[in-house]
């Protein structure tokens, strides 16, 4: 465990990304404090206001500061990418599991899942369930979740693959422990490190699907403030007011960038043979 | 050769019923009465004796497996139904008309990636830690983290609004009719360079990190030190003994992003108003036009399915170690 504190603090890349992270998810915890205004405030003497000393970032077509409805934005952002992986790893390391462990016909029948899931592109999928629900950010949430488990699936069925042949699972199951105690107490230990690597790298995944389908008003609806309906309603003063259009995207950049940074520093310091499988950052559709 | 083929055909047989299956699913299973949707898309309101009537028109009141499977009859058939907007054309041809343009977009987003990522993974493979290698690195991770409807919109403004050189929505300029052959040719490249730039950007980020690791991976190979040894020139180590064998995985991981591609056309059509399967999507969506959906859904997942299908095919072409050798686990 010292060995990979050291080896992450060691990657500068990596260390940049996780105080960044640190630093958004304390603004976005404490946005209502230090938010300068009221997020759904509008006011009809400052709509569309060029970024100026009270209002840093500029307002939009109601008059509401910008800046602080990105903060809160934040608070949307973050909160999906954490539920929504939590969502995606749990299904995918219950069906990953149960493949990699008992092999055979539910090991086909998972798979063939994670195959069909694969054929759908991510935002048709999403869009198809989106047109039918109530948005909320619940849903936005539940259906990221429910649409990203493949890859962690896929990784955990490798894993168990590999481990359940080794000694200590062996004797375990020659002493009569159950099933259900072996993969829980002695596999699934031994095979997160890439599932943590994973999470990680999901979290930005998520972000950006999440402000993706904002961005396309079908994700989480006005008035709550989002970086990817903030740049919906950019979209629609392009011609007239470039900062609604500037920083939520360059929030959005900022902060996968950051995750994917540290990600990738995890994915090193957990394990240097890691970092010669082919592991690329995947996007979020 | 053929036996290889056939195989890979005959297991995608159950990922096809599964790709209707979930397309239904996901529709049907969503909280939602169609009917009430149809009934609400109308300007008039609807009196329940009509609203009887769309639900028999529909088979809605039917048990779910046998509106399943008598949808499956007609989709056997290549009927896909009717959208539910006021034009009621029949959904087959409203696809019909957009998928050249997704199909021709996302064609030529992939020939331009893969004919940069070649280049730039060699390079940075073969120069590794080079300030090359870093600057695409640098690249790379901002092309993974640029949010695409984020580059569009700063294009627009850069390109669009302030400098006026590009078009920024549609196929076609309103004064199409009036140009010359060679003018509307031109007019139709310009309105498509911005959404190509921005689709490809992203996946040539990805392409260009694979072909890296996998060129490193080759040179780091014992056949490599002996082309050297023997005294091949470096160009020819590379360019010919170790190129073939990285562009290898490519081929597979070109049909495994599709997927990706394709979904990305949602958010660059609506963007650019591009009339591609994508946008077409997004309308349904917000009209709730479940036919449309549904064979939207089936359409694309059936198209991704064939294209990884071709992919596996292709990759034992260049590959006899997969046909003969290890089966796909």
């Amino acid at each position: 465990m010292r060995a990979f504190w050291t080896a992450l603090a060691r990657n500068r890349l990596a260390l940049v990304g996780g105080v960044v992270v640190a630093c958004l998810a304390l603004l976005a915890i404490l946005a209502p404090l230090i938010a300068p205004w009221d997020p759904n405030r509008p006011d009809v003497n400052k709509i569309l206001d060029r970024p100026s000393r009270a209002h840093i970032l500029g307002t939009d077509q109601l008059g509401r500061d910008v800046l602080s409805r990105m903060l809160f934005g934040a608070r949307v952002s973050l909160a999906v990418g954490f539920v929504s992986v939590g969502i995606a790893a749990f299904i995918g390391i219950t069906l990953g599991s149960s493949a990699g462990y008992n092999g055979g016909a539910t090991d086909a029948v998972i798979m063939r899942l994670v195959d069909l899931m694969l054929v759908f592109p991510r935002f048709f999928l999403l869009l198809a369930v989106l047109a039918f629900l109530k948005p909320s950010i619940w849903t936005i949430m539940a259906v990221i979740g429910l649409t990203g488990w493949m890859g962690v699936a896929r990784l955990v069925r490798a894993e168990f693959l590999a481990l359940k042949e080794r000694e200590f699972v062996v004797w375990s199951q020659s002493i009569g422990a159950s099933g259900f105690r072996i993969v829980w107490r002695h596999i699934l230990p031994n095979a997160m490190a890439p599932v943590l690597v994973a999470m990680t790298l999901g979290i930005p995944a998520a972000i950006l699907t999440e402000s993706g389908l904002s961005f396309l008003g079908l994700g989480v609806q006005p008035p709550h403030a989002t970086w990817g309906n903030i740049l919906n309603e950019g979209k629609d003063a392009i011609e007239l007011a470039w900062w609604l259009s500037l920083y939520p995207g360059l929030a959005i950049l900022v902060t996968v960038l950051s995750y994917n940074l540290l990600g990738e520093g995890i994915r090193d310091a957990l394990d240097p043979r890691l970092r010669q499988s082919r592991g690329v950052v995947s996007r979020g559709r | 050769m053929l036996a290889y083929a056939l195989r890979r055909l005959l297991l995608a047989l159950p990922l096809l019923i599964g790709i209707t299956f979930l397309s239904f699913a996901v529709i049907h299973l969503a909280p939602g009465d169609p009917a009430a949707v149809i009934a609400g898309s109308g300007e008039q309101p609807i009196t329940p004796e009509i609203y009887k009537q769309l639900v028999e028109i529909y088979g809605l009141d039917q048990p779910l497996y046998v509106q399943y499977l008598s949808w499956l009859g007609r989709l056997a058939r290549l009927d896909l139904g009717h959208s539910f907007a006021p034009h009621g054309r029949p959904v087959l041809s409203m696809i019909a008309e957009r998928l050249p343009i997704t199909l021709l977009l996302n064609i030529v987003e992939m020939l331009i990636i893969v004919a940069l990522a070649v280049p730039i993974g060699v390079l940075s493979a073969t120069r590794q830690y080079s300030t090359f290698d870093k600057i695409t690195t640098i690249f790379v991770f901002l092309g993974f983290a640029t949010p695409d409807f984020w580059l569009a919109l700063l294009l627009m403004i850069l390109f669009g609004v302030q400098l006026g050189w590009l078009p920024i929505s549609g196929l076609r300029s309103m004064n199409w009719e009036y140009l010359s052959f060679w003018r509307q040719q031109l007019d139709f490249l310009g309105h498509l360079a911005l959404p190509i730039l921005v689709a490809t950007f992203g996946g040539l980020a990805g392409f260009s990190r694979y072909m890296r690791q996998s060129m490193l991976e080759v040179i780091r190979q014992d056949y490599i030190q002996s082309a050297r040894a023997k005294g091949l020139a470096e160009r020819v180590v590379v360019g010919k003994h170790a190129l073939r064998n990285a562009m290898l995985p490519i081929v597979t991981i070109l049909g495994l992003s599709l997927p990706g591609l394709i979904g990305g056309s949602v958010i660059v059509e609506s963007i650019f108003a591009i009339p591609g399967m994508g946008q077409l999507m997004v309308q349904a969506a917000f009209e709730r036009d479940y036919p449309v959906l549904m064979g939207n859904l089936v359409i694309v997942s059936t198209l991704t399915l064939l294209a990884n299908l071709a992919a596996d095919v292709a990759y034992s072409l260049v590959d006899p170690r997969i046909r003969v050798g290890r089966r796909r686990r």
